[in-house]
């Protein structure tokens, strides 16, 4: 029986990631359904950017601006006392980046099929804008969050390229599940690789599923 | 009560579309903002409610400012004491009826005129639906909801959007008379915009008339209907007047009622409901009235009335002319062929007769 650290720290980090996409997504997927502004493609383009970027890139990157030689990286260390590279901190970071269009597009597709009307209705029953979004547009998009929350969730629990770059192979710390698996492989114990693969297999498949079946009357939109 | 002045001054741009006007209205009883689609009768209610911000000018109710560009005030949508019915109802999907409803009462509280849930859903019979998801209800029941759900704004000025517009013939028929009694049982002045004219006849008390984002014409709904100039924008099939009168007897043997219209008697079919004494007002249309020089004898329209011919106008490119009769107190319009006008030699100021072949009830004046 395999080391099943890797497996508790992937789910985690998948649910602290999932729950900051949460609260970043939201608005950045509100703004991007609703804006008229000029900027909103190239603000789209670089929501996509993790999509179409391979891991190394943006773990490369990443590595580069968090490490404790950055100004970021280093206001971290002198806020937290540790490193925001090789950390289960950066991990987190990197999470949030490389999930962040599995949270944005469907909610932004959730948001723009609410459209203007739904809102104008709540403006004009005395909602302030607030009280409107929390209402009526979030729970007529309650299929977009669950979506979301779990593309992103079911997306983090996948990542291997980044975090093998910003947070390396430290168990209890930033050693996951892939990574893990990975390293049974490289060392050539298979049964222990086969049990954490074969469980990853099932738990995706049982979260796309679910997702799927949520929404067999409205098509989910990814990438 | 006494009667609010709603003072609006609006310009606003829109591609291919200016909407620009300079105009005071009384706030008592039912307005109805009426012309073409595309003359800005519903921007205008949006710009009432704060969902449009014009480009430059103020709008007032009385002494508080909405909108005023040069101050820098714009009152937002949800701080605006107006409630706007939408022309789709917009019902929330996701509450049933009485979630509906409590959104905008729990919003409202405080605020006068103080309606409470329990006379609104009486008001509108909405006991039974209280419990119902809102997509399992009928387009009439939707429009029902929605005017509840508005009045529970507890608004001081009621805009409805063409609230017949998405319903077909028969829902319609349900739905009038709510929309008649709803702005008199809770005492609101009403905008109403609407591009019919059978509904400026049953529920307005003033028109403002718009054409490509203007004003055209505003007063009274009886002067406005009886206008010949405004008739491109009120219409020609249905063109027609109305008339105050007052009910005179029943004959129950012969099934008739005979009115009184300013001195002249006419007799129409039998208005049972109504007493002796009780005002009302009638629709007489352009095509139901005839016009002889001399009175005619055996003939089998009821209603002749003596009067002066106050305006002839010829129609170009149709076969038809239009004349306004001056009864004893009242005016009747007609509609007759030019080749009736030629041949008769009709003249404006000529005395004639107008045969009246049909008068309908338009409403009861209380």
């Amino acid at each position: 029986m395999p080391d099943l650290g890797p497996l508790w720290l992937t789910l985690y980090l998948a649910t602290v990631t999932t729950a900051i996409l949460l609260l970043l997504g939201t608005p950045l997927a509100w703004w991007l359904a609703t804006t008229r502004s000029p900027v909103k493609p190239v603000i789209e383009a670089i929501t996509a950017l993790p999509l179409v970027l391979p891991p190394t890139v943006l773990g490369f990157y990443l590595l580069v601006f968090l490490s404790p030689d950055s100004t970021l990286g280093g206001l971290w260390v002198q806020l937290t006392g540790d490193a925001l590279t090789f950390s289960f901190a950066g991990l987190v970071v990197a999470s949030v980046l490389y999930s962040l269009p599995f949270m944005v597009q469907p909610l932004q597709t959730a948001f723009a099929a609410v459209g203007r009307g739904p809102m104008e209705a709540a403006a004009s029953l005395g909602a302030k804008p607030l009280d409107a979004f929390l209402h009526v547009a979030a729970p007529l998009s309650l299929r977009g969050f669950v979506t979301a929350a779990v593309l992103s969730f079911a997306h983090t629990l996948g990542e291997f390229g980044v975090v093998l770059m910003v947070g390396g192979n430290i168990p209890g710390r930033t050693r996951v599940i892939s990574i893990a698996i990975y390293e049974h492989v490289e060392t050539l114990r298979y049964e222990e690789a086969h049990v954490l693969s074969a469980g990853l297999v099932l738990f995706s498949f049982l979260v796309l599923l679910w997702v799927y079946s949520l929404n067999r009357r409205a098509a989910i939109r990814v990438g | 009560m006494s009667v609010e002045t709603l003072t609006l001054q609006v310009r606003l741009e829109r591609p291919g579309f200016v909407l620009e006007l300079n105009q005071q209205l009384d706030l008592a009883g039912v307005t109805v903002l009426f012309g073409p689609s595309g003359a800005g009768k519903s921007t205008l209610l949006r710009v009432l409610a704060g969902l449009e911000t014009p480009a430059s000018g103020r709008i007032r109710l009385d002494g508080t400012i909405w909108f005023d560009d040069e101050a820098g005030i714009n009152l937002p949508a949800h701080a605006r004491p107006v409630g706007l019915m939408f022309q789709d109802a917009r019902l929330f999907s996701h509450l049933d009826v009485a979630g509906n409803l409590a959104f905008a009462e729990t919003r409202s509280r405080g605020r006068e005129p103080s309606f409470d849930t329990n006379a609104v859903v009486a008001a509108l019979d909405l006991q039974p639906l209280l419990a119902r998801q809102i997509h399992t209800l009928s387009g009439g029941e939707r429009q029902r909801v929605a005017l509840a759900r508005t009045l529970l704004t507890r608004p001081r000025l009621l805009l409805l959007d063409e609230p017949l517009t998405a319903l077909d013939r028969d829902r319609k028929a349900d739905i009038l008379p709510y929309l008649e009694r709803i702005p008199r049982a809770f005492g609101l002045p009403t905008l109403y915009v609407s591009h019919a004219i059978e509904e400026v006849v049953r529920l307005a008390d003033r028109v403002l008339v718009l054409a490509d984002g203007r004003v055209q014409a505003y007063g009274p709904a009886a002067q406005i209907v009886e206008r010949l100039d405004l008739q491109p924008l009120t219409g020609r099939f249905e063109a027609g007047v109305l008339i105050q009168a007052k009910v005179l007897a029943h004959d129950q043997r012969l099934h008739i009622t005979q009115v009184e219209v300013s001195g002249d008697t006419l007799t129409m079919p039998l208005l049972e409901h109504l007493a002796p004494g009780e005002p009302v007002r009638l629709r007489v249309r352009a095509r139901d009235v005839a016009i002889a020089t001399e009175r005619p004898n055996r003939i089998s329209i009821r209603n002749v009335l003596a009067g002066r011919l106050k305006s002839i106008v010829l129609d170009p490119d149709t076969p038809f002319a239009e004349v306004l009769v001056e009864l004893r107190g009242a005016h009747v319009r007609a509609r007759l062929t030019r080749a009736a006008v030629e041949d008769l030699g009709l003249n404006e100021g000529d005395q004639v007769y107008a045969l009246i072949k049909s008068i309908s009830l338009d409403r009861r004046l209380v």
